[in-house]
């Protein structure tokens, strides 16, 4: 098998060292198995004919005109991110947890951080999380921390999978609907679930009046490119998948995690932070650990360990190559083709635009069952938008779609709705 | 100051700034903005371009040590070799690009792979109920612990509230109970390195209020839990659960099936045993698997097999589930990489990378026992060796100096002072993609280490490292003052 290096002869010798016969005499503690059904090993032809048939029969976003987001987008990815991240030096490493052998993604690691918090207006952010569900929820049991307060309450349309998965973590019974002064956070996302982006000032008032942490999740973050930043926000938290990371059908994406420096010490996750070396030159470290699991245990800030270090790379390199300019214009550019959907939409007869704004994604009222339209849709080669209750659906622009999806799209539900 | 192929490189923000950036788009239209919100002014991005971009990273790249560089026997971390199939398999248009809420019928190909890995675990574990959601090890832990708890709920069991864990244990282990809700109580394993049935008697207790048990088998001393089916049994007698954590499957996999030694509930990391590359720190991904009989209460979305196709279950499908966990169905190119490494091996590689691996741990403990304290030298050990520094402290020279004297020679140091209960421990593992002469090698620079230390070197032996890109930095001063951002 074209991975396993030890010869026969490697492996006798090393048994006569360990001083016992077969390697089965290694095995002695062990029940074990009689065998198993599986198939015998297959060389790197064989299995990538059996991927490639697999992955053919998806139907894939470049296959069709494509207008599905909601909290996953497709955006460009230039080259350079996918080359940067298939070097062996960043993508066969470890944790850094010997900071003189990995001061490349410890440095990474700091430019991630620091993109994270010009972007958020807030003044720390961490190494990553999982995703953005998980993420909004450490912030929820964050806050939980914080003010010593067990109740939640979701402010607006939070994304639904995040609701479920905030359930998971905190129990049904922790999410209240009621502003008072019971409650550890209220939850707003923004651009929100369908599409309409949120200001914070008036909201972050109540809170203060209160004693309760706001916590905004953001599932587009190219849209902080055009809205302004959340700062009135304690911790900003979220998807950053939008930037450098494709789709592949839900993940691996990138969790990220924000919020004010007065709460640094009750941040879930890694951190890296500047330091210097035994002759004073500037270095980059993993700190203020004694908040994490391997040193503090049951009393940690939260259990998790590895975290989405690659994707935070990828993310890294597709934000330097944006830069300030770079992700101002692609910003202004999916809000552009978002209201150039809308206009085309809005023209056709019985369908309706039920946003008064939105970033690049909303909500369009339509004159049949959406999940009818959405099969009728792809019996025209069309990937619709996300079908919502009754006659609504979500529907999504970015730099990708071109005018020939639009009018392709127009053309097909215009004669779907007559 | 560079120098030959060594490199400085300043941060992003202190690069001179260009014109423009490093991607090019179409113009822009002005059309009036529909957000109701004014355009954001400034953010804080820096200004360059492509060229600029490519050689930071590229310069960045080179201060890391990799698999792909040389050995890294970092132990309960299963740093094996990463084939680039499983990278070119997740780049596939077909898995890359499709989007997580699609129609079921344009997505088949991509649930029948999940279909496919769940199958494999299944088979390979013993433990046919498999969520492959959880995003890492520590996620699969708290799905683990919440699919125990919901069972306990809906059986009239809710008040049990103690989970039993030895001190040798990982730290996400007691995070992760924690997290749920749980107490945590401590079986001693001082004295073996082993949980006994003895010691588990004792923390059992008449076991009216314990909902489970979470123990990693193989051990973090590297050793097999020769009494843990017995403990099980106990366990299971007294209506508790068996987690295992699956960090050290490795030893395993192939071999004997987690379900034979009474496990009930078991996270797989993807990101070890089946080689997807850790990346730095991640992304890694945790299945979890279950016996039958906790199947129902697994969270949601598993795939399942019908008439019509393969199907994502919901809620609905499935009531007696705990939830969701994570946003759509898991780490989903992970999946790709891990059933791409699967199939190259087929049952008999994977037989052969445990025994590999086991070999080579046993044979590298053979070799260093003589010049190294080995606590557990006298029994066979797993896929990982113990080692501690107790003979070369009595020189000075401690676990953290023979660490940073390996990185001196161009080796990745092995898991140190962990697990937390042995002394200045050095768990090694060395996995099954090295070969006799880097193990080896290995073997000769560790000796040389002790050697060094009883020749009195010491002195010489605490400045390590002296030739990497940076020496050995104050951690204190970066937790007393943090510094977290750059300055822009």
């Amino acid at each position: 098998m074209r991975y396993l290096p030890l010869t026969e002869q490697d492996r006798t010798e090393m048994l006569e060292s360990v001083g016992v016969k077969t390697t089965d005499d290694l095995f002695k503690a062990l029940p074990l198995a009689k065998g198993y059904d599986l198939p015998d090993h297959q060389g790197e032809m064989e299995v990538e004919r059996f991927m490639t048939a697999l992955a053919a029969k998806n139907e894939t976003a470049n296959d069709s005109p494509f207008f599905l987001g909601a909290g996953v987008y497709r955006h460009h990815i230039p080259s350079t991110v996918d080359y940067i991240i298939q070097r062996s030096e960043f993508l066969t490493s470890y944790t850094p947890y010997q900071p003189e052998m990995a001061q490349g993604t410890l440095q990474v690691i700091f430019e991630f951080q620091t993109f994270m918090t010009t972007l958020t207006g807030m003044d720390v952010a961490n190494a990553s999380m999982y995703d953005g569900a998980t993420s909004c929820a450490e912030a929820a049991l964050m806050a939980m921390r914080l003010t010593g307060r067990e109740k939640i309450v979701i402010g607006n349309a939070l994304h639904p999978q995040y609701r479920e998965v905030l359930e998971s973590y905190i129990g049904k019974d922790h999410i209240s609907d009621v502003e008072d002064e019971t409650i550890a956070a209220v939850i707003i996302q923004s651009p929100d679930f369908f599409g309409t982006p949120h200001a914070y000032a008036q909201l972050k008032n109540k809170c203060d009046a209160i004693g309760a942490k706001l916590i905004v999740v953001i599932t587009e973050i190219v849209s902080l490119g055009l809205l302004p930043a959340p700062i009135e926000a304690d911790i900003v938290c979220g998807e950053a998948q939008s930037i450098g990371i494709p789709m592949s059908y839900g993940g691996p994406h990138l969790g990220f995690f924000a919020c004010k420096q007065e709460y640094l010490r009750q941040m879930p996750g890694r951190l890296c932070g500047e330091t210097v070396d035994a002759d004073g030159k500037r270095g980059f470290v993993l700190t203020l650990s004694t908040r994490e699991q391997h040193i503090r245990r049951e009393k940690a800030t939260s259990n998790i360990c590895t975290n989405q270090g690659l994707c935070a790379l990828a993310f890294t390199v597709h934000a330097a190559l944006l830069g300030e300019e770079g992700l101002k214009h692609l910003a202004r550019l999916n809000h552009e083709r978002a209201c150039t959907l809308a206009e085309a939409l809005s023209k056709i007869n019985g369908v309706k635009i039920t946003n008064d704004n939105f970033f690049n994604e909303f909500v369009i009222e339509l004159p049949i069952d959406s999940k009818v339209v959405q099969k009728k849709l792809l019996n025209k080669k069309i990937i619709a938008g996300l079908p919502l209750d009754g006659n609504r659906m979500l529907v999504t622009a970015t730099e990708m779609t071109t005018d020939q999806d639009i009018t392709d799209l127009v053309s097909a539900l215009t004669e779907v709705c007559s | 100051m560079d120098y030959a192929l060594n490199y400085e490189e300043p941060l992003l923000w202190e690069h001179r700034a260009a014109d423009g950036c490093g991607v090019d788009f179409t113009p822009l239209e002005n059309a009036p903005l529909r957000t109701e919100q004014v355009a954001r002014n400034i953010i804080g991005w820096p200004k360059l371009k492509e060229p600029q971009i490519v050689k930071h990273f590229v310069r960045l790249s080179t201060k890391n040590f990799s698999i792909d560089h040389g050995f890294f026997p970092l132990g309960s971390c299963t740093m094996k070799h990463n084939p680039r199939l499983n990278e070119k398999m997740a780049r596939l248009d077909g898995f890359a690009n499709i989007h997580p809420m699609q129609p079921e019928e344009t997505v088949q190909g991509a649930l029948e792979l999940m279909f496919d890995l769940q199958n494999w675990l299944g088979e390979l574990t013993g433990l046919r109920g498999v969520c492959l959601t959880p995003s890492a090890g520590a996620h699969g832990e708290l799905a683990g612990l919440m699919t125990i708890r919901r069972a306990h709920e809906l059986n009239g069991q809710a008040h049990r509230k103690i989970i039993l864990c030895p001190d040798s244990a990982h730290g996400t282990n007691p995070a992760t109970a924690a997290m749920c809700g749980y107490e945590l109580r401590v079986i001693s394993t001082k004295e073996t390195g082993c949980v006994t049935v003895e010691n588990f008697k004792a923390a059992l207790g008449d076991g009216k209020d314990v909902a489970g048990m979470m123990v990693t088998n193989p051990n973090t001393c590297g050793l097999f839990e020769s009494e843990i089916a017995e403990c099980a049994k106990l366990l299971h007698e007294v209506g508790g659960y068996f987690y295992c954590d699956g960090a050290n499957f490795n030893a395993l996999v192939g071999k004997a099936r987690p379900a034979d030694f009474g496990v009930d509930v078991m996270h797989i990391n993807l990101h070890k045993t089946f080689s997807t590359p850790h990346g730095g720190g991640g992304p890694g991904s945790g299945p979890i698997c279950v016996a039958d009989s906790l199947k129902e209460y697994l969270p949601v979305p598993c795939v399942v097999k019908t008439d019509q196709g393969y199907k994502l279950e919901t809620i609905e499908d499935r009531p007696s589930s705990f939830g969701r966990l994570k946003g759509f169905q898991g780490q989903f190119g992970m999946f790709v990489r891990a059933l791409t490494y699967m199939m190259s091996h087929g049952g008999d590689g994977l037989r052969q990378v445990a025994e590999d691996a086991v070999l080579s741990a046993n044979y590298i403990l053979s070799k260093l026992k003589g010049d190294f304290y080995a606590p557990f030298g006298d029994k066979t050990c797993m896929h990982e060796c113990l080692l501690t520094d107790k003979i070369q402290k009595e020189q000075g020279v401690t676990t953290l100096d023979i660490a940073k004297t390996l990185i001196e020679n161009g080796i990745h140091p092995m898991t140190v002072y962990f697990p937390l209960v042995v002394q200045g421990a050095m768990l090694i593992e060395p996995t099954e993609t090295e070969s006799k002469e880097a193990i080896d090698h290995f073997i000769c620079v560790m000796q040389h280490i002790a050697k060094d230390t009883s020749d009195g070197k010491a002195n010489e032996i605490h400045q390590n490292p002296l030739s990497t890109p940076r020496r050995r930095l104050d951690e204190v001063r970066a937790a007393r003052q943090p510094v977290l951002k750059a300055t822009v």
